[in-house]
């Protein structure tokens, strides 16, 4: 080993207790930086994973237009036809047509609007969440015809149960006036008022016949594994409908835009507290340097007085400083990476997540996502930072005079 | 030929209100090869007239050459490279690096130097046999007695091969046996080497080895003596 490099190691061993204390702090940030930011790319993607399954899809097929004004003319024909050749086409995922309307929904003591779905119940499970958050009866089968699932608070609004009929009043894809009975036979609850409040679901087939939709509808829901296999199934999509000028293919980023920037505020305030971690990280840097060249100034006036320059003497410190940063590091990244890992397979839940994952049909446990990035970025952020922090007890030395600190006690 | 030539040095400090002089108009000239020794009473100026003809402090006024250098008119790094290269320094507190071996402590401004390693592993061998500490390289300052790391403190300063060594308070913080010992040292270095010692010392036994003997008050050269040199005894 290069006798410098090999002064820079033992003087850290000088003050074992201090440096294993600035080298433990770094660790420890590691393993946190590790985990947290491993913990919040797995909740991003569990956050965009639970909002698309209840009820967006990742991919959509609409009518262009469709998904800024919503008019019912601006519908897919033959949509079930499309729907099974996406389906075939893909080869994975799930794959399910809806017609949507806005109607007057009226039981026998009140009335209030709703948007009314017409879905495939054979293939809706497969693309929402919706069907597994019914709380009394059941959800549509394939067989029904003018059957109902409604919200748990639309259900109370309208003061309807199991067996009460609703009458749907609206206006048809041409116009005409639209307008129809259905039992209810399911009620879900999906622990958010605004849907629970105007979510109605209705056989495809009745809603075609009602609002005069002929086989048409308005979206192809696609929901797939994961959030990796979208820009193929948007490239799927679209080879599809190429000869249709009429549709477009949106993905969940086109259709939920919320949902990305909430995910980056997310981040921003995640990434100021990482931040505050690292200062004080390299704040003890600083100190154990600045203290570590503070009570070696008469051993560096004496090197310098032998002919070191004092970039040279800088130069130590780096060192010393690139040493102990990169042991926190080392040990920081084994820890961290053994941890998360682990958590990334077995996961972990909070008191009642459980309960309130099996509640709502979300999954009750979290899994933080390992990657490169969640491995490497935050401990190369503390090494650099703690590099950082060595430069000014560097700098001080760059101003020493040898007689001044042969003098210094 | 002067190893060193000083010409009209003035150096003042400052201390609160006090203005203190630590060279007073000092002239001087050091031959090669000879063998030097600054006393005086604490305060005379030895240790300010030392550090400024090794560079490590700049005097106020005047001139000093150190062989081809021109001290007062060098830049730090020249300094630097001026004492890497020509000068070694023998404390009264050795200063050895505590945490490097005896052999680590002379390698090391070898190392500085950019002397190849093996090169650098042959000289160490040689200077440490020169100083008597075979058998001890591989020992921490801590492990060894103030004589043996004032051995080490010579080893290192002779290890660059200067034309120079100046020594300041060598002997004071040894028994009269390490000092002797010491002391045939630097005069064997400088007899068979021709290294020329300049030592700052108050110690009259240590004086008893030099050749010239300048004595100083209140920063200046009050007398300059040319004498026969005596052993210590022991």
């Amino acid at each position: 080993m290069n006798l410098t490099w090999r002064l820079a190691w033992r003087n850290l061993w000088r003050h074992s207790r201090r440096t294993w204390l600035t080298v433990g702090a770094m660790v420890f940030c590691n393993v946190l930086l590790i985990f947290l930011i491993s913990l919040q790319l797995g909740s991003y993607q569990m956050m965009i994973d639970n909002s698309l399954a209840a009820y967006t899809g990742h991919v959509q097929i609409q009518h262009r237009g469709y998904l800024e004004q919503q008019r019912m003319r601006q519908s897919i024909p033959e949509i079930s036809a499309l729907a099974d050749e996406l389906r075939t086409t893909l080869g994975q995922g799930d794959v399910a047509a809806r017609g949507m309307a806005f109607a007057l929904a009226s039981s026998r003591e009140r009335s209030f609007g709703v948007l009314l779905s017409g879905v495939q119940a054979s293939y809706e499970p497969g693309v929402s969440t919706f069907p597994g958050l019914i709380r009394q009866g059941r959800y549509l089968n394939p067989g029904d015809s003018e059957h109902i699932v409604v919200g748990a608070v639309l259900a109370q609004n309208l003061k309807v149960g199991l067996g009460d009929e609703i009458t749907f009043i609206g206006s048809g894809r041409d116009g005409s006036f639209a307008a129809g009975v259905a039992v209810v036979v399911g009620i879900l609850e999906s622990g958010m008022e605004e849907i629970d409040r105007s979510v109605a679901q209705v056989p495809l087939a009745w809603f075609q016949q009602m609002f005069s939709m002929g086989e048409g509808g308005h979206a192809v829901v696609v929901r797939l594994p994961g959030l990796e296999q979208v820009p193929a199934a948007l490239a799927t999509a679209w080879t599809l409908v190429e000869k249709s000028p009429d549709l477009v293919v949106h993905d969940w980023d086109a259709m939920q835009p919320g949902l990305r920037q909430a995910i980056a505020s997310d981040m921003a305030s995640g990434w100021f507290m990482y931040a505050v971690l690292i200062i004080l990280v390299a704040f003890s840097v600083l100190n154990t340097q600045l203290m570590s060249v503070l009570e070696r100034t008469r051993e560096f006036g004496v090197m310098l007085a032998l002919g070191m320059r004092p970039v040279q003497l800088a130069r130590l410190i780096g060192m010393e400083t690139l040493l102990m940063s990169g042991l926190g590091m080392a040990l920081g990244v084994a820890l961290g990476s053994v941890l998360t890992w682990y958590l990334s397979v077995a996961g972990f839940a909070y008191p009642g997540m459980e309960e309130l994952g099996a509640k709502f049909n979300m999954p009750g446990r979290m899994y933080p996502e390992v990657s490169l990035l969640s491995l490497l970025w935050g401990p190369a952020v503390v090494f650099l930072g703690g590099l950082l922090a060595a430069v000014y007890p560097a700098l001080r030395l760059l101003r020493l005079v040898p007689v001044a600190a042969m003098r210094a006690a | 030929m002067s190893a060193i030539s000083c010409r009209r040095l003035c150096k003042t400090f400052r201390q609160g209100e006090e203005v203190i002089i630590g060279l007073d108009q000092v002239d001087l000239d050091v031959e090669e090869g000879s063998f030097v020794c600054l006393s005086g009473p604490s305060g005379s100026g030895k240790t300010t007239l030392l550090n400024a003809m090794g560079g490590l402090d700049t005097p106020d006024e005047g001139e000093i050459t150190v062989g081809q250098y021109r001290v007062d008119q060098l830049s730090k790094s020249e300094l630097a490279d001026m004492r890497l290269h020509s000068i070694g320094f023998v404390f009264q507190a050795y200063n050895l690096i505590p945490v490097l071996s005896a052999r680590e402590n002379v390698e090391f401004v070898m190392q500085v130097q950019g002397v190849p390693a093996a090169e650098r592993g042959v000289r160490v061998r040689e200077v440490l046999a020169e100083v008597g500490l075979q058998g001890l390289e591989g020992r921490l300052p801590g492990e060894m007695s103030g004589g043996q790391q004032q051995r080490v403190a010579v080893a290192r300063a002779i290890a660059n091969q200067p034309a120079l060594v100046l020594a300041d308070e060598p002997t004071a913080n040894l028994d009269t046996r390490s000092a002797a010992q010491l002391m045939d040292l630097f005069v064997s270095l400088n007899r068979d080497l021709g290294i020329t010692f300049v030592i700052a010392t108050h110690d009259t036994r240590v004086m008893n080895y030099a050749r010239r003997l300048i004595r100083m008050r209140d920063g200046k050269i009050v007398s300059d003596e040319r004498q026969q040199p005596q052993a210590m005894a022991q």
